[in-house]
């Protein structure tokens, strides 16, 4: 759903992990919740955060910064929760706050270099920069593991 | 001409079938679902406002010519047009129909179109 | 006919509901008769299913289902008409029928390829128990045309040329009997184009004379009419034989004598032509007013349609629902126990006094919560027959298949289960029936040789247990080879060599991931679904599976599912700062520990004294990885559980927080549902809690996590 070459506008939601920005194309995002306390699953991989109840269903939470293998922040109320939809399911992500909406097109975009060796990287797209700073695309279907085929 | 009628059939689809060819037509449709019901629904139906029957045959509880016996039995429905709905158009089981009372036939599947017409006809 | 508006395509779904109804009883009808059943009704059944799939069938156009059951019905016929007694083989080949008609209706249903080489296939079987009669029967069917319509009352367009027809037309008796009134024909006859009618009435006798029921008229009607002469035959085909008819015609122009020479004239008068002779009728017989009701009815038809909405008893209805709209009223229904929890929580909060008007009020609204909630549940609920049924088809092709004799045995087929349940059982109970023919029972040889019956039994049981759904299958064949599989699974690396187990935990080994029995690819296994696969989807209902077998007698495995997916008789408990459900009904008492009440069995492994018995203790806050063990569980909270099976445990908690009903939100892998979690729910704070499945827990093994965390543990408490 992201790579469609002839249109080139991109919208990205950016926001910031462990003082790193990062960014989604807002088309997977569904909504941004504020942080609450998540019920933890046990023998769970510590990157999910548990459980929240999103308008009467569950909703997994996933801890962004453990994901990428960055240093895990104290959640306080700044934290939110971005409600990504990736193959009709819903996760959430915790990030430490929402930055931005930017609209960028395709031909901004730049490759990461070489992605394979590096785990932080191989959940990035892309890479692009604004005012100067550099934003990671994020790949969401490299993020949010893939759910077992015969799920529903 | 829109008619009054009750249609006996075991099945529903066949049921369905029947009230969709008929409430199109304007015709007041009454349904039961084997000769023992289709007695019953007869009874609480004012004789003089019921204009013709259809029935199948194969049923449970009473087939159709139980079915057609005991209508005829009734004084009211001496002369209430009946059809039969069969598959088959054997004339074995016209004749048998006939002798237990039955007006005429339809051959299932039916057009629509001709069952109205079909019911026109007898209790025209 | 052949437009295809909505009321159509709603009937045609309809038509394939209605089938699925129809195989279910004919299933039925035959496996009465297979189980020697010889009254009428029974084959009267079965007869009458094919016969009205052929004939909806029929209505739409679905040649080849028309064909196959056309067929099947005729052999049936004949055993209906007593002239043919099926044996076994016969049986056999009745039951492959109506499987075929099921592929058929299905195929029709999707619009999916028709299987003719296997309608061909069997018809030429059935065909061969008609023997002699086969041809005449092929007569028949050839007779028997879907879309056609033999009552040719509306033969198309003709030349608008105007035939001439002098009719004579002389009812007998019998045509009183049948409904057929002269009048109608008649008037039916005038509909064609201009007649002129005229009465003989010679052979009238005189008044004493009169027989009440003879008719002594005759009719001759001139028609001038564009109709050919078949239409206006038509118009007696129902009283052909019970009538004297001549019709003759004359060609068009040639007007010769259509002046009537005597008698009433003029169509208009055709009433009173035929009111004349009949209204002697009631004089000598008052009792029999025939034919005069079609002249008064001719009145007031039309006239006023509303005055003959009689009222009727309805014909009994069923209304069928979108399940959609079931699954959002179970929802809202879902949600309104949530918000009456929160507002429960809330006034709770508030202080008020149990006896005011608003907790009053509040009682109030959670009893009938709780009856909505059930009358819900109820719509969904639904017989466990219908599943039943597809397995006893399945029992027959996997005993086919791999040649072995086998009878199905179904138990507590009136069990109602949630529809949802019953949809997702259906693969499950497949594979685990195909794996009791194929692994479970032996050949018949074998069979023999030990003493037992050559054909091997598989039961199928469904009841209702202690609030839950218990599904068994069960076979009589040799029971599980606890070496082999452990061998098997000691080869596939699934345990490690000189792992020590007990016979359960052998055959929960079964359930692991990657493991197969079958020594060999039969027609049956080789399709890569395990019993792991079973288990997943069991789990995923919120349900679980057990295994228990006996060397030569045979194999159980039982499936227990809750009543409804929606909602669950909860103790809420506190752990280790999470609030956790248990479902009630397992909960058999609270114990609080007493220094001496805990015993280590071996490091990391400790039973409970209840009363005597030794029970083995869980803390769940360490099972569940919220906490590390405890120095001392002395003093702690104990809750007590008990299963079907009769296993007990005993659990350690922090506290219980309440009794109350929670609407239960499933999860699937995608939220990492460890072993021991069935589901959650949202709590009245909307928090959400999970709900624990404690068979799940007291197992351990089976799940392949469930194992790993057994395993490690025990390393653990080796160390």
């Amino acid at each position: 759903m992201s790579d469609q070459g002839q249109t080139n506008d991109l919208e990205l939601l950016t926001f910031r992990v462990a003082d790193q920005e990062y960014s989604l194309d807002i088309m997977s995002v569904r909504e941004i919740r504020g942080w609450t306390r998540t019920t933890p699953m046990p023998h769970a991989p510590d990157f999910m955060r548990g459980v929240i109840n999103l308008r009467g269903t569950v909703l997994p939470v996933m801890d962004l910064a453990r994901r990428l293998n960055l240093p895990s922040q104290e959640t306080n109320d700044r934290n939110v929760i971005i409600v990504v939809k990736l193959q009709g399911t819903l996760t959430g992500l915790l990030v430490d706050a929402v930055s931005d909406i930017v609209a960028i097109t395709e031909d901004d975009l730049q490759v990461p270099p070489d992605i394979s060796s590096d785990p932080q990287l191989s959940v990035v797209r892309a890479l692009t920069v604004i005012d100067d700073r550099m934003i990671r695309v994020l790949d969401l279907r490299a993020v949010v593991p893939a759910t077992s085929d015969e799920a529903a | 001409m829109t008619l009054t009628v009750l249609a006996v059939d075991d099945s529903r689809t066949m049921r369905d079938m029947i009230r969709m060819a008929l409430m199109p037509a304007g015709f007041t449709v009454h349904l039961a679902e084997d000769g023992i019901h289709g007695i019953e629904v007869l009874g609480g139906i004012n004789p003089d406002d019921i204009d013709a029957i259809i029935t199948d045959i194969n049923m449970p509880r009473m087939d159709g010519f139980g079915f057609i016996d005991a209508v005829r039995e009734q004084d009211d429905h001496r002369a209430t047009p009946i059809l039969v709905l069969t598959t088959e158009s054997s004339q074995e089981l016209k004749m048998r129909a006939r002798e237990a009372g039955a007006t005429g036939w339809i051959v299932k599947p039916f057009d629509p179109a001709k069952l109205v017409k079909a019911l026109q006809m007898v209790a025209g | 006919m052949s437009e295809q508006n909505d009321p159509m395509a709603e009937i045609r779904a309809s038509f394939f509901i209605e089938c699925e109804e129809l195989l279910e009883a004919l299933q039925d009808g035959l496996q009465e008769l297979d189980d020697g059943a010889d009254d009428p009704e029974t084959i009267n059944v079965v007869f009458r299913a094919v016969h009205s799939i052929k004939g909806g069938a029929g209505a739409f156009g679905l040649e080849a289902l028309v064909r196959f059951a056309h067929r099947y019905e005729t052999v049936l016929d004949e055993v209906r008409a007593g002239r043919m007694t099926p044996d076994s083989d016969s049986m056999k080949l009745f039951f492959l029928a109506a499987d075929h008609v099921s592929d058929l209706v299905r195929a029709c249903r999707d619009e999916a390829p028709i299987p003719e080489a296997t309608s061909d296939e069997l018809l030429v079987r059935l065909d061969a128990l008609l023997g002699d009669e086969v041809e005449e029967e092929e007569a028949d069917a050839a007779d028997f045309t879907p879309l056609g319509f033999s009552m040719s009352l509306d033969l198309p367009e003709i030349e608008p040329e105007l035939n001439s027809f002098e009719i004579r037309f002389k009812p007998e008796q019998e045509i009183f009997a049948t409904g057929n009134e002269p009048a109608t024909l008649l008037r039916n006859l005038c509909g064609l184009g201009t007649a002129t009618v005229r009465c003989n009435t010679s052979d009238l006798p005189d008044l004493e004379d009169l027989a009440p029921e003879a008719p002594y008229i005759e009719w001759i009607i001139s028609l001038q009419t564009e109709a050919a002469e078949a239409e206006v035959r038509d118009i007696f085909e129902f009283v052909d034989g019970l009538c004297v008819l001549e019709i003759t015609g004359t060609k068009s122009g040639d007007d010769g004598d259509v002046a009537p020479t005597e008698s009433i004239e003029t169509e208009v008068e055709v009433e009173q032509a035929i009111a004349a002779p009949t209204a002697i009728a009631p004089v000598s017989v008052p009792k029999k007013p025939q034919g005069t009701k079609p002249a008064s009815d001719t009145e007031d038809s039309g006239a006023d349609p509303e005055s003959k909405k009689a009222a009727a008893p309805a014909a009994k209805s069923v209304v069928r629902v979108d399940l959609e709209r079931i699954e959002r009223l179970v929802n809202l229904v879902g949600e309104l126990v949530i918000n009456q929890a929160m507002l429960s929580q809330s006034l709770d909060e508030a202080g008020l006094s149990p006896h005011s008007d608003a907790m009053n009020g509040l009682e109030e609204f959670q009893r009938l919560t709780r009856d909505i909630q059930d009358s819900v549940m109820m719509i969904r609920a639904q017989p466990v027959k219908s599943l039943f049924q597809r397995m006893s088809r399945i029992v027959r092709e996997a005993s086919a298949a791999v040649e072995k004799e086998v009878r199905l045995v179904t138990e507590g087929e009136g069990t109602e289960v949630d529809k949802t349940v019953i949809e997702r059982l259906a693969d499950p109970l497949t594979h685990m029936i195909r794996n009791a023919v194929d692994h479970g029972l032996e050949i018949s040889e074998k069979r023999l040789a030990n003493g037992k019956s050559r054909a091997g039994t598989v039961t199928l049981m469904a009841a209702h247990r202690s609030g839950r759904v218990i599904i068994e299958v069960t076979d009589d064949g040799a029971g599980i080879n606890r070496e082999r599989v452990l061998e098997i699974a000691v080869s596939k690396g699934l345990v490690p060599p000189d792992v020590q187990l007990t016979d359960g935990e052998i055959d929960n080994l079964l359930f692991l991931p990657g493991f197969s029995t079958a020594s060999q690819v039969s027609a049956l296994s080789g399709r890569g679904v395990g019993m792991d696969v079973v288990k997943t989807s069991i789990q995923s209902l919120g349900g679980r599976i057990s295994i228990s077998s006996e060397a030569g007698k045979g194999t159980k495995f039982s499936i227990s599912l809750p009543l409804t997916l929606a909602v669950l008789d909860g103790m809420v408990v506190n752990v280790a700062g999470e609030t956790l459900v248990l479902p009630l009904n397992v909960v058999v008492e609270t114990l609080s520990l007493g220094p001496d009440d805990v015993q280590m069995l071996r490091p990391g492994a400790y039973v409970v004294k209840v009363r005597g018995g030794f029970v083995p203790l869980y803390d769940l806050g360490v099972m569940l990885g919220y906490r590390a063990q405890r120095k001392t569980d002395a003093g702690a909270i104990v809750l007590l559980i008990s299963l079907e099976d009769g296993s007990r445990a005993a659990l350690i908690i922090d506290g219980i927080q309440d009794q109350r009903q929670v609407v239960i939100k499933g999860l699937d892998d995608s939220f990492y549902r460890a072993p021991g979690i069935a589901a959650a729910t949202i709590l009245g704070d909307g928090q959400i809690a999970l709900i624990l499945d404690p068979a799940d827990i007291i197992a351990g093994l089976g799940n392949p996590r469930g194992a790993d965390i057994m395993l490690s543990e025990r390393k653990i408490a080796n160390e």
